[in-house]
């Protein structure tokens, strides 16, 4: 049965090919990154085990594995690296024209057909999928076939598939680090109350009986909270229970399905504004490798802020009956 | 109420305003908030550890850029530019308009996954729109393609942001779906869904019309630096 983990080992291999070829151009600061985090990646499953059977100490190694990740991110520069030479690419690219295409519409085609088909698929009675997360293993699959079609179609040594990702990923250097380290931050956050804390903060400052007072409150402190934890999925149900809920839906008469697509909607208009959203805002910004790291952030400003404006006169509107 | 873990926040936004490394500021600023919360040092390590590897699917997309690194290599990018090249009817706007209606309404249909930064803004669209503005205003400065590039990542992300709320079996959908349950209000994933629709539409119309200013706006530079160009040369 294909798993999740089976595809965090393949990653853990690559990471530690990445971290091979450093080694080998004496960047040790980058070495050491990926292949710490390709331990991790590789442990994570004795890691969880562990913690479910009460044994603290592999969770707290980890911990002091992110803390040894972030020191060494400090050391790490952001360089191009060298591609092959344009006339090379030039002439490849004419040479296979549209095939070029094909591996790389193969990611999204097998991501979809896994996630609409494959728990269907049995062998026996053993599905070929694991249950949760068919989305990802599907992601993870694709991406493999696609790296065997790469090299099918460009008919290049397979090792130069690893060596070409490994490219790409010191090109993005320790950014591509940030969604994950973030996530974390979010759980510390969320473990040490800061949601409630600002619930309670807001709703204690708002006249509760102004109903636009009250969906101003929800609608910017959506964003106020998107923009913090980098993720509206976080900010929503701190949000939503702590003045959503009880002021909007409860005291006003508020229709919780259209305030809940409208709050959401609004918290997503945060994340184009924060860079704590690493995946959307700074990594794009590292894998085009632009001077200024928050160019994506910039380019969405002028599109946030109106559609922010919209959004609340959207929920004033439509929210009450 | 505890609010010293609100220090941490405070740590964050310090922190990126002084331009320092995020990976730093982030993992120390959930120390400060740790701590603040009363937590033990080992404690918090294990906290940290055990949400780290919980997350470790926010780096699948990394299983991505082999193959993308590859067709790079062969030539993936020249391909997108010389093949928007020829296409005469495409600006820059009408391309980037094009693939904003593209990418949300593959979005309002659940297909989140056939854009994207690694796949599709940094091999395809990134080398097609620098190809049609080149069309329109001959070689570009380092600033002006730096700006179409962000402009190229700023419009995937909107596509996909305001058309996948419209899918009823999005993360999102479901999540506001399941957190009302809990509270005792059902919902169907439908009712929710459509009302993301009124956003969407909003959402194309002011990132359309800001992609057409965009274009305007770099003709204008244009001409201006060619006839400031032209009025040295005369000296």
């Amino acid at each position: 049965m294909l798993r999740i983990e089976h595809f965090y080992a393949v990653l853990a291999l690559f990471l530690l090919h990445a971290a091979w070829c450093n080694l080998r151009d004496h960047r040790y600061a980058h070495a050491g990154f990926w292949g710490l985090l390709a331990v991790m990646f590789g442990g994570g499953n004795a890691v969880l085990a562990a913690t479910k059977a009460g044994d603290d100490l592999p969770a707290q190694l980890a911990g002091a594995g992110v803390i040894a990740l972030a020191l060494l991110a400090t050391r790490m520069r952001r360089e191009h690296i060298a591609e092959a030479p344009e006339a090379q690419r030039r002439a490849s690219a004419q040479r296979l024209g549209h095939w070029l295409l094909v591996p790389a519409l193969l990611i999204p085609l097998v991501t979809v057909l896994v996630a609409l088909f494959g728990t269907k698929i049995r062998f026996g009675a053993t599905p070929l999928f694991g249950e949760s997360s068919i989305t990802l293993i599907g992601l993870s699959l694709a991406s493999v076939l696609a790296a065997a079609a790469a090299v099918a179609v460009t008919r290049q040594p397979a090792i130069q598939v690893a060596s070409e990702g490994r490219r790409l990923l010191d090109t993005i250097g320790w950014a591509a680090l940030l969604p994950l380290v973030l996530a974390t931050l979010g759980g510390v956050f969320a473990a040490s109350g800061i949601g409630e804390a600002i619930a309670s903060l807001v709703s204690a400052v708002i006249p509760s009986d102004n109903r636009l007072a009250c969906v101003l409150a929800y609608g910017l402190g959506m964003v106020l909270f998107t923009v913090i934890m980098g993720n509206a999925f976080a900010a929503f149900p701190v949000m939503t229970a702590g003045i959503g809920l009880p002021l909007l839906i409860q005291q006003h008469g508020a229709d919780p399905a259209i305030l809940g697509a409208l709050g959401m909607l609004t918290g997503y208009c945060g994340t184009l504004m924060t860079p704590m959203a690493a995946n959307f805002n700074l990594v794009p910004a590292a894998l085009l490798e632009l001077d200024d790291p928050n160019a994506v952030i910039r380019a969405q400003l002028p599109t946030a802020i109106p559609l922010l404006f919209v959004n609340l006169l959207l929920m004033y509107w439509l929210v009450f009956r | 109420m505890n609010y010293w873990p609100l220090l941490g926040i405070a740590w964050v936004v310090a922190g990126f305003v002084l331009r320092m490394n995020p990976v730093i500021v982030v993992v120390s600023a959930a120390l400060v908030s740790g701590f603040s919360a009363g937590k033990s040092l080992a404690e918090l390590l294990a906290l940290i550890g055990n949400s780290f590897v919980s997350n470790r699917a926010l780096l699948l997309f990394v299983l991505t850029l082999p193959t993308i690194g590859l067709l790079e290599r062969a030539g993936l990018r020249e391909h997108a530019h010389a093949w928007i090249g020829r296409l005469r009817g495409l600006t820059l706007a009408r391309l980037l308009t094009g693939y904003l209606g593209l990418r949300q309404v593959l979005s309002m249909l659940g297909l989140t996954n056939v854009g994207g930064h690694p796949q599709t803004v940094r091999p395809l669209l990134a080398p097609m729109s620098e190809a049609a503005a080149e069309r329109q205003v001959g070689p570009l400065e380092h600033d002006e393609r730096q700006r179409i590039y962000a402009l190229d990542a700023a419009t995937d992300n909107i596509g996909l942001f305001f058309g996948e709320d419209v899918f009823v079996a999005i993360g999102a959908v479901l999540l506001i779906q399941g957190f009302y349950a809990e509270q005792g209000i059902v919902l169907e994933p439908l009712q929710i869904a459509l009302w993301a629709i009124p956003t969407a539409i909003a959402a194309f119309v002011i990132h359309a019309v800001r992609i057409w200013l965009f274009q305007r706006a770099l003709l204008r530079r244009v001409a201006l630096k060619a006839a400031t160009e032209a009025l040295h040369a005369a000296d």
